[in-house]
């Protein structure tokens, strides 16, 4: 006897003892037979066939009368079924797909992965964490064979796989530009018009990128259109936005890009971040981007990554744990 | 929240007044409602942004979106009456400088 052979069979004698006994208890069991019907896949005529064969059963001498209402019902049925197989196959399907996503997110994160730079003068701390499976923030480190470390920071706008597979065009470029021998806003330049060419015509990427020069204590940046870090000097106590004007990356082809530099002495901090910071909000509130200075005084006497792991945890839970688009913050603080 | 788009379809210039927020929900609403406004050779595309409190990067996506149009159609996009934080968005993304943006639209007296 199959499962669907099974399943009449107790339909039967649920509906017998209901019929005898009136009882409550039968009234729960039809309940769990309708649990295993959705279990089986058993679609809504089939059970209406199922309630005639045991009406057949019960009452042969009403069938005359009830047979046709059943076949009719059965009939009126029969698209709730249709709808019933469509579900499943969405179901499966949805199956799939998610477990695609999370391959795809996988290896995402196993290509863009970058190795923070160890240096004795700079203590680096980065957290970068993605609201949805795919993280639409980007960073990035190189470090030169001359010592110079270059870092970018970047937002692809438009979320999700188009803007995951666009990171990884991003990657590929600067990995194949020649090292340390351009100056920040070339590499902004040289970015855009990789962005400009490939990208769908909503999509477009904000980026800082800077490079830090041990020797100098010289830090160069640019930015096309990037949410402003902020820069700590430990002499005057204050923090600073670094004033970087620029376009962002996608939007036109013939853009170009200013660099500024600025002397980084012990103590400094450089504070890196996306807007997911910035656009934290509690309830209906947004915080201000003060809000996010004074969360990092709270914790800059700490080591780097300890400050932005505080940082994040203070605005995930303002956040109630649910980030409303990715997270990366990224802080060096020089302490030689 | 929720995003309202209101459209006085003119011959030669289009209003589109939005009320709300532009975020990664109503995004594709504003894009549908816009891009098609866009496409109309010579004319003036106006969105009104006086009631839109809060715009996400995703709203500037679809600005992007529509600026790149317009141009390829010869259409004039003008965005009016932006409050401070969505301005804000525009003058961190430069976008200030290559976008027909008129802010200070509302008063007559100057």
């Amino acid at each position: 006897m199959g499962t669907n052979d099974l399943d009449a069979r107790s339909y039967t004698d649920l509906l017998k003892g209901y019929i005898e006994t009136r009882d409550e208890r039968a009234l729960y069991g039809a309940e769990q037979i309708s649990k295993s019907f959705i279990k089986n896949n058993i679609s809504p005529e089939e059970i209406v066939n199922m309630h005639i064969q045991a009406l057949l059963e019960i009452y042969p001498e009403l069938t005359d009368k009830i047979q046709p209402t059943m076949n009719f019902l059965l009939e009126a049925m029969m698209a709730y079924g249709l709808a019933h197989q469509e579900y499943q196959l969405l179901r499966e399907k949805q199956l799939r797909i998610r477990s695609e996503i999370e391959v795809a997110a996988g290896m995402q994160s196993m290509l863009l992965q970058s190795e923070v730079p160890k240096m004795d003068e700079l203590d680096i701390g980065v957290i970068s964490v993605p609201a949805n499976q795919m993280n639409g923030d980007y960073h990035h480190f190189v470090k030169g064979k001359d010592g110079t470390i270059s870092i970018a920071i970047a937002d692809i706008i438009g979320k999700g796989i188009p803007a995951a597979l666009s990171m990884s065009m991003i990657k590929y470029a600067m990995d194949s530009f020649p090292e340390n021998e351009m100056s920040t806003n070339t590499i902004l330049a040289s970015l855009n018009r990789v962005v400009e060419r490939n990208v769908d015509p909503s999509m477009f990427i904000t980026m800082f990128y800077a490079q830090y020069n041990p020797d100098t204590g010289k830090f160069y940046y640019s930015s096309a259109g990037h949410e402003p870090g902020f820069f700590y000097s430990d002499k005057t106590k204050s923090f600073k936005e670094f004033e970087a004007k620029g376009l962002v990356l996608g939007v036109n082809p013939d853009t170009t890009y200013m660099q500024s530099e600025l002397d980084i002495e012990k103590g400094d901090m450089v504070i890196l971040l996306t807007d997911g910071v910035t656009e934290c909000r509690k309830g209906d509130v947004f915080i201000e981007r003060d809000e996010v200075l004074e969360v990092i005084k709270t914790y800059m006497h700490l080591p780097a990554q300890d400050i932005v792991n505080h940082v994040y945890r203070y605005f995930e839970k303002i956040q109630n744990f649910q980030l409303r688009d990715d997270f990366t913050l990224i802080i060096l603080k020089k302490v030689v | 929240m929720n995003l309202k788009i209101q459209i006085e379809d003119g011959n030669s210039k289009s209003i589109v007044r939005l009320s709300g927020e532009i975020d990664v929900y109503t995004a594709p609403k504003l894009k549908d409602a816009l891009l098609p406004l866009t496409k109309r050779q010579g004319t003036i595309l106006e969105v009104d942004l006086e009631l839109v409190n809060y715009m996400d990067s995703t709203g500037l996506g679809v600005f992007v979106n529509a600026l790149k149009l317009s141009k390829e159609n010869r259409c004039n996009l003008i965005l009016v009456n932006l409050q401070d934080t969505v301005l804000r968005l525009f003058q961190i993304t430069g976008l200030h400088e290559i976008m027909d943006l008129n802010s200070t639209i509302r008063g007559v007296e100057e």
